[in-house]
């Protein structure tokens, strides 16, 4: 899942044993083996003819806009299925992909069932056209014959309670009535597999409990739903799972509430990847920094936080040659580049150990995170005892964590602190 | 059940009961919102041709005298003018057609030759009601209905296949360069100047007829003229100067029919990124 040397600490995909029992009960609905899709982005367009014939090379150059990158994912029938990530996040392409509505790069799609051609609500309404009209229009969008969007024309318009503004043209509706209309439409549809983008904020409170009952009712009926959506409740209320999508990576699969927290951590702090081209001291012939990394309370890699957690600094160091006693030690930067935090093992107990080639170790620095929200990078090192203490290898900036907190003090350091008042 | 690949969109897709109701809804809801809320509407759509029939008879028939010797030659202005108009309709309304329905292109998956067909669809609607206004008026002129008239739906179908042809293609380059516009615009505005639509083809010099009727709209014009208002006119084989040679109008045709389709065809899946 997770792929170019870019893993994702913490953000494993690990969903519950009860869903995969169901899932591979109920058989697959949707699987998506290793998508890519990518855009071509001209360093110049070409927009007119004129300019073609002027500058026959001009815009022959192009980047490639990786916007669904290696997706894989199966989808079980039946299953409620969120994909969440930020704009630009690939998540649109990806369903796109998916309706097929654009054609993939590399990788296969298979569905099983018949799968809705629509992936947004209302589409082809038309404001100037009475509901009547539109109601055809759309039904025959989505899939319906002519003669069974007018057969079902009665029943759209009861869902949507609609009943009194029949011929009133669009335009004249509210914002919520024309939802209200999309979705009476979309819940003819017969398919199997709906995709469709947020799909879940309509109408009123009223409205929002009988569309409730219904996709509850298509979940008895075993139709499969893929939904993207912003809003971590509905994701939470409605998915049996989700995924996490950020720069066209798959980031995580899971249980819809870890999801919609790790959701909130990218948005809070901006996940950063470890960078595997940092800076780098030191031969690493006696020894070599094999990884760095942050790992929560509950011992997962994690690359955001929330501020007054508990947090371990971890560094797996590899011999290569014999050594005796190794210095390990660690500094922290911030957003603004100072250095907020370091230990070192001399701090510590200077036996830290004999090692022979071959071997493997790992420091793990745990201490209670009260530092500011910020960006943080850690630089692991490990050096020679003696004289000088000469670096064997120093990584600058190896492993990456964003610290969120509801407010800001303006502090580096929010120190966990009383406040007594005292009238004198 | 078992697991089907998900492809890209298509020109015509897998179902063509589907294909066909998006092509008639689509054609449906154009002409509606185009006679929407408006009595007159119908009288403004007929307002177009007429008008510029009023025009040109006053001008080419009146002043210069083009007519002289013409069996009725206004009618004949008048279904030229609305041939072409429809011609124009078509090729016209399919350029701009793929950017004007992105919304749809974007969030619907559907066979894409369905929008270039419904502007084809809708243009043809037009058709049909102005045909009747001008039946009307060929009426009051006294222009009296034969059996020849069975022609005009032949005519008509190969003009419809020649602006689709020509609009599959216009829609797919417009994508590509949007240029096209203005040059296509110049394009048709030569091509009425280039068919008989004010004069007649037998106006133009002896030396110049055959060459001049290989332009596929002055064949159907000719043959048009000779079953509905003059059999004495030469027929399209006539004017061209020998059946065989009609092949060259008809390789037009369809040469262009099928340079439309594979283009329309080979685009069709990325319509909805490129745009």
């Amino acid at each position: 899942m997770l792929e170019g040397g870019a893993p994702a600490g913490g953000l494993a995909e690990s969903p519950a044993d009860g869903a995969t029992a169901t899932r591979a009960a109920r058989g697959a609905s949707l699987i998506l083996d290793d998508v890519h899709k990518a855009f071509r982005l001209p360093h110049q367009r070409v927009h007119t003819l004129k300019e073609r014939v002027l500058h026959p090379l001009r815009g022959r150059d192009y980047d490639d806009l990786r916007a669904v990158d290696g997706v894989s994912v199966e989808i079980a029938q039946g299953e409620f299925f969120g994909v969440v990530g930020r704009n630009g996040s690939g998540k649109s392409t990806l369903l796109k992909c998916i309706a097929g509505i654009y054609p993939i790069d590399s990788g296969q799609i298979h569905v099983n069932g018949r799968l809705s051609p629509f992936i947004e609500l209302g589409v082809g309404f038309n404001p100037e056209l009475s509901a009547r009209d539109n109601v055809a229009i759309n039904a025959v969008m989505l899939g319906l014959s002519r003669r069974q969007a007018r057969e079902r024309f009665d029943e759209v318009i009861a869902f949507a309670e609609l009943e009194e503004f029949i011929d009133l043209p669009l335009k004249n509706y509210s914002s919520g009535m024309s939802v209200r209309l999309a979705f009476a439409v979309a819940i003819q549809v017969d398919a199997e597999i709906l995709v469709v983008d947020e799909v879940l904020a309509v109408g009123d409170a009223a409205f929002q409990q009988k569309c409730f009952q219904q996709f509850h009712r298509m979940k008895d009926e075993g139709r499969t739903i893929v939904f993207v959506t912003h809003d971590m409740g509905s994701v939470e209320r409605f998915c049996d799972r989700a995924m996490l999508i950020e720069r066209g990576v798959v980031q995580m699969i899971d249980e819809p509430h870890r999801v919609g927290r790790a959701y909130n951590e990218l948005n809070f702090g901006g996940l950063i990847h470890n960078r595997p081209d940092a800076d780098r001291w030191g031969d690493q012939a006696v020894a070599e920094i094999v990884d760095c990394w942050f790992e929560d309370a509950a011992g997962n890699r994690t690359t955001a936080i929330a501020q007054g957690n508990r947090v371990s600094i971890c560094t797996e160091v590899r011999f290569h040659q014999p050594i005796a006693h190794p210095i390990l030690a660690m500094s922290v930067r911030n957003e603004v580049r100072h250095t907020v935090f370091a230990t070192s093992s001399l701090f510590h107990d200077e036996q830290t150990g004999v090692y022979e080639a071959g071997d493997r170790v790992v420091a793990r620095i745990t201490f209670d995170w009260w530092l500011a929200p910020s960006l943080y990078q850690a630089t692991p090192s490990v050096a020679q005892r003696g004289a000088g203490a000469a670096a064997l290898d120093v990584r600058e900036d190896l492993a990456d964590l964003a610290v969120h907190a509801t407010r800001v003090s303006g502090g580096v350091a929010d120190l966990p602190h009383t406040l007594e008042l005292a009238r004198s | 059940m078992s697991l089907s690949a998900v492809g890209a969109p298509s020109a015509i897709g897998s179902d063509l009961r589907r294909f066909w109701n998006l092509t008639w809804v689509l054609a449906m809801t154009t002409w509606k919102l185009r006679f929407y809320g408006s009595v007159l509407g119908y009288f403004w759509s007929l307002a177009r041709p007429f008008m510029l029939f009023g025009v040109i008879y006053l001008v080419f028939v009146e002043f210069a005298n083009l007519g002289a010797g013409v069996p009725h030659f206004a009618v004949y202005i008048l279904m030229a003018l609305v041939l072409f108009q429809y011609f124009g309709e078509i090729t016209t309304g399919c350029l701009g057609s793929l950017a004007a329905r992105e919304g749809l292109l974007r969030k619907v998956q559907f066979p894409r030759l369905v929008i270039p067909l419904s502007v084809a669809l809708t243009a043809l609607f037009n058709l049909g009601m102005t045909l009747v206004a001008v039946l009307v008026f060929a009426l009051a002129s006294k222009v009296y209905p034969t059996w020849s008239w069975l022609q005009l739906p032949v005519i008509i179908a190969i003009l419809t296949l020649w602006a689709v042809g020509l609009g599959m293609l216009l829609s797919a380059l417009y994508i590509r360069f949007r240029d096209i516009q203005p040059i296509w615009d110049v394009a048709v505005q030569a091509l009425f100047y280039a068919s008989p639509v004010l004069y007649v083809g037998t106006l133009v010099p002896a030396s110049f007829q055959h060459p001049y009727h290989a332009n596929p709209l002055a064949a159907l014009f000719a043959q048009m003229r000779h079953a509905m208002l003059d059999p004495d006119s030469p027929t399209a084989w006539e004017a061209i100067g020998g059946a065989e040679r009609l092949l060259i109008p008809a390789a037009i045709v369809l040469f262009s029919f099928a340079i439309g389709w594979v283009v329309f065809k080979h685009d069709a899946p990325r319509i909805a990124e490129n745009l």
